[in-house]
Formats: structure tokens, sequence, C-alpha cells
């Protein structure tokens, strides 16, 4: 661990990405200090240009609200958003992608099928349909995108469980009388999680940039500050006051920015063939 | 002057390795027409200097000071283009594993014929009869079949024959070998050994022979460099150093090299603690499309441990031993025949057998979870059977002493453990269970010489003090001699010789043991 600690730090485009990832971090802890009021609510004259108002150093959206105050408390919808769906998509991967791999033969093959069948639907429609059918709270749409972002974490955790579960040290498990629940919890997963890791931190890029979409068709919810429903708020003034959906859009690229350095980075430290170089 | 000359040579490993250099101060040199082994443990260096004359060495390896004469030319300082038309025409190497150093998706015609394609200008008409011509020198049973074969259609010596072909294909004047015969079977291995021996003859090439067992050093050998950690400690003509070796460690390692002769047999309780009577297993393709046929492991084995006594199981990869071994942990169905334990047939459910028969695995490397404490992991067992977590810790600890290791080494993990003694935490997690019977499977030949003879000394201590009955998997018929009580010899699934190890390997009546005996290599001048 502390050699992968090591080999991280010496990495500077996964540090680029942990700095990145860390100043959204911040902006969304310091959201409530900085800017106690609504963020929603009606601050100024409409469309003003950043620096245009000393009050309102980044202008305000056609509603008149403050965009500065807005990116803030977005930060924190947005990695809400990302982390939560995360966790959904890795602890349902997970189960199922253990299950599978461990077990093979028939299991395996229905548990695949019924991911198959999964992946072959596109995820942003799927998402479109259970957005619609269990309506457009936050909740729901984060626990939506985790539901349609798990296969690829169950096709993996399958693919290190097939490989692992015949490793000697889990026959050796086994020998000594141990269940499959031990031997899948305890021998195979700590061994098996590595690159699902790895991948969480695309699964969360892939939230964030989910919920923005789902905002900029305004089918997200709208009562929350995300950065989604920023850009969608300005889509209808895109030609002319453009920084209204380009200011969360950089938000957006840099954050996803930061969680994929941190994914490669986690990556390469993790991986000890390549931390020998 | 030498055909190769290493003057001086140092060195230097990648900073956070266990040592500063690979290589101090190595001297060495081989004349044409002569095979020099360089011996040595692992860790020792000897493959690194193999590699260090191709420029094959891993990341972060560099050479730190002296040379590497090949006639005029010195490979240390040489441009890495120049060096790279050197490879293969002038100096040659073969590897260890033949199973990877040959491409799986090309046919080793098209592979072979890289070499003249690489090297030279000829046409392809010329360049398709060289290859015909380097594989029936190799001995290739139908070698126009072998050159359109893939790989994966070759058996590991086969493969090993293609892989010397290539090697000797631009006649080159140097041939490394690096542990060639370490992957294969006795027999084959015996064959590939003669096979090199003739080829180096007729050509008068030169062999750099890199290896760690001294059996092959005195079937192969014209001169012996014996290595210790990166040093060349003795060199000299094979039959002094074998003999009469003046060093201390070469001493220690060929005390260490176990001899066939078994020793004087004890008394052996008459009462049978496991019988298998006609055991059966075949291996079926899984799936819809069963394009492999089924293989047959098993075809009716019968064998009986005695209490207290140590059961042999020798034969060659793919006699069935290792299934052999997993049926009777309960770690694989059969599908005939039957398997007692002290009396009753093995339960299937997972608890009750792990009382009655425990497991010590080959790899000492692989057979410990590398993210979990070792004492975790030897406690697992008897605390899942219901024991308290302490009084399981406790007894872990009293094994870890039984087992020669510091019981404060519970808390580790398993990569702070040496080869030996991850084989040791292995027997002291197979014994936490109390079995009726330990089934080793070739528990010591991943290890080195000294470390095995230490491993074997171990097991035959712990048979002595608790009674233990042993069923040892091995395919090394010098190892089987130093521990058996009886023996049986597997071939294709069946037994075809058993008795006791000194009746079996002082007469043996099967043509098949009798060749097995006949391949182990060095009996010449290390003793039968």
């Amino acid at each position: 661990m502390r050699r992968a600690l090591a080999a991280y730090a010496r990495n500077p485009a996964a540090l680029l990405g942990a700095v990145l990832v860390l100043m959204v971090l911040g902006m969304g802890l310091a959201a409530p200090l900085l800017f106690p009021q609504d963020p929603l609510g009606l601050a100024g004259r409409p469309l003003q240009w950043p620096g245009a108002n000393p009050r309102f150093p980044l202008g305000t959206d056609p509603s008149g609200r403050d965009i500065m105050a807005q990116l803030f408390h977005g930060a924190r919808v947005s990695l809400l958003i990302g982390f939560v769906a995360t966790l959904v998509a890795s602890a349902i991967g997970i189960a199922i992608g253990a299950v599978a791999g461990f077990y093979g033969g028939w299991v395996d093959t229905l548990l695949m099928r019924v991911t198959e069948a999964f992946q072959t639907l596109p995820n942003f429609l799927l998402l479109l349909v259970l957005v619609a059918v269990f309506g457009s709270h936050i909740n729901t749409v984060t626990i939506a995108i985790g539901l349609v972002s798990w296969p690829p974490v169950a096709r993996l955790t399958r693919a290190e469980f097939l490989t692992l579960r015949t490793r000697e040290f889990v026959s050796a498990a086994r020998v000594q009388g141990l269940g499959d629940i031990h031997l899948m919890l305890r021998e195979v997963l700590p061994n098996a999680l590595p690159p699902v890791i790895v991948y969480a931190s695309v699964v969360m890029a892939v939230a964030i940039l989910l919920e923005s979409a789902l905002a900029f068709l305004q089918l997200s919810d709208p009562n929350v500050p995300s950065w989604g429903n920023l850009i969608g708020l300005g889509r209808n003034v895109l030609r002319v006051e453009w920084y209204v959906s380009a200011i969360p859009g950089v938000a957006i690229l840099l954050t996803i920015l930061g969680v994929s350095l941190m994914g490669q980075g986690l990556n390469d430290a993790l991986n000890p063939r390549i931390t020998g170089k | 002057m030498s055909l190769l000359a290493i003057e001086d040579l140092t060195v230097a490993l990648p900073k956070g390795a266990d040592r500063q250099h690979a290589l101090t101060r190595v001297s060495l040199s081989i004349e044409a027409g002569e095979i020099l082994c360089v011996v040595g443990e692992s860790g020792s260096g000897k493959s690194v200097t193999a590699t260090t004359i191709m420029r094959l060495m891993a990341p972060g390896v560099r050479v730190e000071s002296g040379r590497v004469m090949l006639g005029e030319t010195d490979l240390a300082s040489l441009p890495d283009e120049a060096l790279r038309r050197l490879r293969g025409s002038r100096i040659a190497m073969v590897f260890q594993e033949p199973m990877t150093a040959l491409n799986p998706l090309m046919a080793v015609g098209d592979q072979l014929a890289e070499m003249w394609r690489t090297h030279t200008e000829l046409a392809a008409d010329a360049i398709a009869a060289r290859s015909l011509a380097a594989l029936k020198e190799v001995a290739l049973p139908d070698p126009e079949g072998a050159l359109r074969a893939y790989p994966h259609e070759l058996s590991g010596g086969q493969r090993q024959r293609v892989m010397i072909a290539m090697a000797l294909a631009l006649e080159p004047e140097l041939l490394i070998c690096d542990e060639p015969t370490t992957a294969l079977d006795v027999t084959t291995q015996a064959q590939i050994l003669t096979l090199i021996r003739e080829l180096q003859q007729r050509r008068g090439t030169a062999v750099l022979f890199i290896t760690h067992d001294f059996g092959v050093v005195a079937e192969i050998a014209d001169r012996v460099a014996v290595m210790q950690q990166g040093v060349v400690v003795e060199q000299g003509s094979a039959e002094q150093v074998l003999t009469a070796p003046v060093h201390e460690y070469t001493r220690r390692l060929l005390a260490a090299v176990p001899g066939l002769r078994a020793p004087p047999p004890r008394e052996i309780s008459p009462e049978a603690v496991l019988e298998i009577s006609n055991l059966q297993k075949t291996y079926r393709p899984a799936g819809i499309f069963r394009r492999r046929r089924a293989a047959r492991a098993l075809d009716g084995v019968s064998v009986t441990l005695r209490r207290g006594s140590t059961l042999g199981i020798v034969g060659e990869s793919g006699s069935g031993k290792s299934t052999l071994a997993r049926c009777a942990v309960g770690l694989l169905g059969f599908d005939g025949g039957e398997i007692r334990i002290a009396g009753s047939p093995l339960p299937r459910a997972r608890q009750a057998a792990a009382h009655l028969v425990q497991m010590v695995f080959q790899d000492p490397y692989a057979s410990l979870n590398p993210r979990r404490k070792v004492g975790d992991q030897v406690a697992q067992g008897p605390i899942a059977a219901g024991t308290a977590r302490a009084q399981a810790m406790a007894e872990a600890a009293e094994l870890f002493a039984l087992v020669g290791l510091e019981p404060s080494a519970l808390t580790r993990f398993p990569h702070e453990f040496s080869g030996g003694q991850r084989q040791r935490i292995g027997i002291a997690r197979a014994l936490a269970m109390k079995p009726e019977v330990l089934v080793a499977d070739e528990p010591v030949s991943a290890l080195d010489v000294s470390v095995q003879a230490q491993v074997l000394e171990l097991l035959r201590g712990l048979q002595a003090r608790l009674g233990l009955s042993i069923l040892f998997i091995t395919h090394d018929l010098r190892v089987a001699a130093q521990l058996c009580d009886e023996v049986a010899v597997m071939q294709n699934g069946l037994v075809v010789e058993a008795g006791t190890i000194g009746q079996v390997f002082e007469h043996p009546s099967h043509a098949y043991t009798q060749s097995l005996l006949a391949a182990v290599p060095g009996r010449g001048m290390l003793g039968g």
C-alpha cells in the first residue's frame, strides 16, 4: 500500500488529477460558507456578464441567479451524484461479477446473458426510460445512473474472479474447510479489487456526464443547483450569453479530467508490473 | 584466445533491490567447442550473466564496468543496432519456458524462417529448404508437419527442439542456454541434453549453459563456474568441481543434492490410513460445442498409504499424479472408485474432509494469499471449524515454532518471506487442522536445492514427531528417495509399478520405471 502511494506521488499527471478533484471537493465544502443564501434564489439583474458587476464575479444566469454560487453548490451535487452512483454501480457489478466468476458454469452463463442484455441497451436511453417512469428527483436520478452503469464492472470483476479462483491459495482455503462466502470475500475479492477500483473512476466520470446530459435535456431535478441544470438554462441564450453554459461546462471538463487522471494514476500505482519501471 | 571473454563485469541493479550489484567483477571465458555451465541458486546472478551478454536485461539493470568480449568486439559497449545484428547470427539463446518462447499465433515454420529473412538475403525456397533441414537436425518426428504446426500442437520437448533449431539456424559461434530443460520432464530433459551435446560437437559451437541443477551439470558440462550472490566462487573442469570442490559453498550445494539411494527401510505400521481403490477421473470439456475430446486422467488407480509412513507418487507431467492428489483432498470430484480415509469414505462436506486430509501446495508464491497476514491464513481453518480465535492463534504460534519460524511472524504478510519460509507456512497451515493424512503436491520442486533439503528434513522430522502419514507427489526421483517409504510409479493414469522404495529403485521391473531412473541426470558423476 505504501509502495502504491509512493508510486502515485511520483506521477505528475496523477497528482494533477488529485489536485483537481480536491479543488472540486473544496468548492463543495466551502459552498455553504461562501454562499449561505439559496443559490437558486433571485440575486440580481439577469444575464450580467462576468466581471460586469463586482457582486457577481461570474455573472448571472437568465433567471438572475448568481452563477458563482451555483457553481460552488453544484460541485457538491455533481460529486455526490458521481460518488453515490458509482457506489450503486460497483455494488451491483461486483456482486454479480463475483458470483458469476466464482461459480462459473450455468450460473455464469445466466448472469452474463443478463449483463449483456443490459449492455445492448444504450445506457442513456435506459436512463431516460427510468427517469421517465420513476420521476426526476435527485435521488431517483442518482440511483438510476448507478443502475445503468454496472455491466462493465460486473464483466471486469468476473474476469478477475475467473483467474483468481483457480489460484492455489484459494484451493488451500477450500481444503481448510472454509465456505464459499469466505472464499469469495476474504480470499478472492481483495485480490480482484485493484482493477475494479480503477474502473470505478471511469464510472464516476461517466455518472457526472450522464447527469449533466439529463439536466441539459431538462430531465434532471430542477430543484438542485447542478452544473447540468445551469448548462440547460444557458441553452436558450447560447449564441449571445454563451458564458452561462461555458462556465459550468469548463467545471465539468476539469472535474472529469481530474477523476480520469486519478484513475489512470491509480492504475499505474496498483499495477506492480508498471511500478517496477 | 577465448571465443567469449567476460572481464571484470559488474552489473548494477536498480535502486531498492535487495543488493546493489547483480554481478560483482565476474570473469568467465568460453573456448570454441566448449560447454561452460554456470550453476547457482536463485539470486546468484547466473541468469543476469546470460541476459547481460545478449543485452536483454530487465529495465533498470545496467553494466557498471567491465567488458564482454566476443572475439574482438566488446558487446557491453556496442551500439544497440550493431548488437541487434549480432543476436541470432553470432550469439543465440534458448530460453527456459518453451511454452511462452514461441509466438502462439505463428506457424513454427514461419517463426523459423524469420531467422533467415531477417539476417540473410536468401530466396523464399532456399529458406524453406533450410527450415526443413534445421528441424530434421534437431530430430523432430515429422519435420514437414512440424513446419506447418502451431506451437500449441507440439509438446514441451518438441517446442524446445524448435527453439534450439531456431537458435542454431544461422550457425552462431555462441549458444546461450538459460535453464533450457528445467520445465521439461526428466526423460525429455535427457533427450534435449543429448541433442545439445551432439549439435555442439558436430558444429563446434561454444555453449554457455545456465542451470541450477547439478545433475544437469554432470551430464553436459566441460567446465563449471559456480556463482553465489553475483560472484563466481569457483570454476574449473566439471570433473574437478563436482568431485573435488574447493569452495565451501560448492561443497554445501553438492551435499544438498539428494542421492538416489533410499535409506534403509523403516518399520511401517500395517494399518492403512488412506486407501484409494480403482479411482477413475475423466476431464470432460465444458460447453455446448465439445470440440476437445475427453481426457482420461486416472484410469483405475489403486494405492494404499500406511499410517505414519510416506507414499511417493512419481511420474512425468500428464501421468495423473496431480489429479490423484486433488481427488484425495476433495478438490476434484471423481467418476468411479473409492477413497477411504481411516476406514470411512472421504466425506463430501468440506468441513468434515478438512479434519481428515490436508494439502501442501507446489508453488510457495501462489499458495498464500498476498493480501492477508500469514497467521490469519493458518488459523482460519480451525476458526471456521469452531475453535476460539485466541486459541487458534496460540496454536498457530506453536505450529510456527514447530516448522522453524518465529511465532512473531504471524502478523506479517507473505511477501516478507522467502520461498522456503513460505513453504514452511504452507506446512503449518496444513497441520493446523490436525489431519489424518497430509497430501504434498510437489512441495519442494519450486525451491533451490539447499532450501529443498531443509524442507525435506523438516517433513521427515515432523513425521517422526507427529506420526504423520504423507502422500507425496513428485516428479523428482532423487527427492522421492529421500523421504518415501513406499512408491507408486504412474504413467498415463495408471500405476505401472509399486513397492517399497528400495525395491522399486534398485530393481525396477517395469520398462517405464527403468527409463525414468536411467534419465535422472548426473547418475554417473554424482552417484546413484
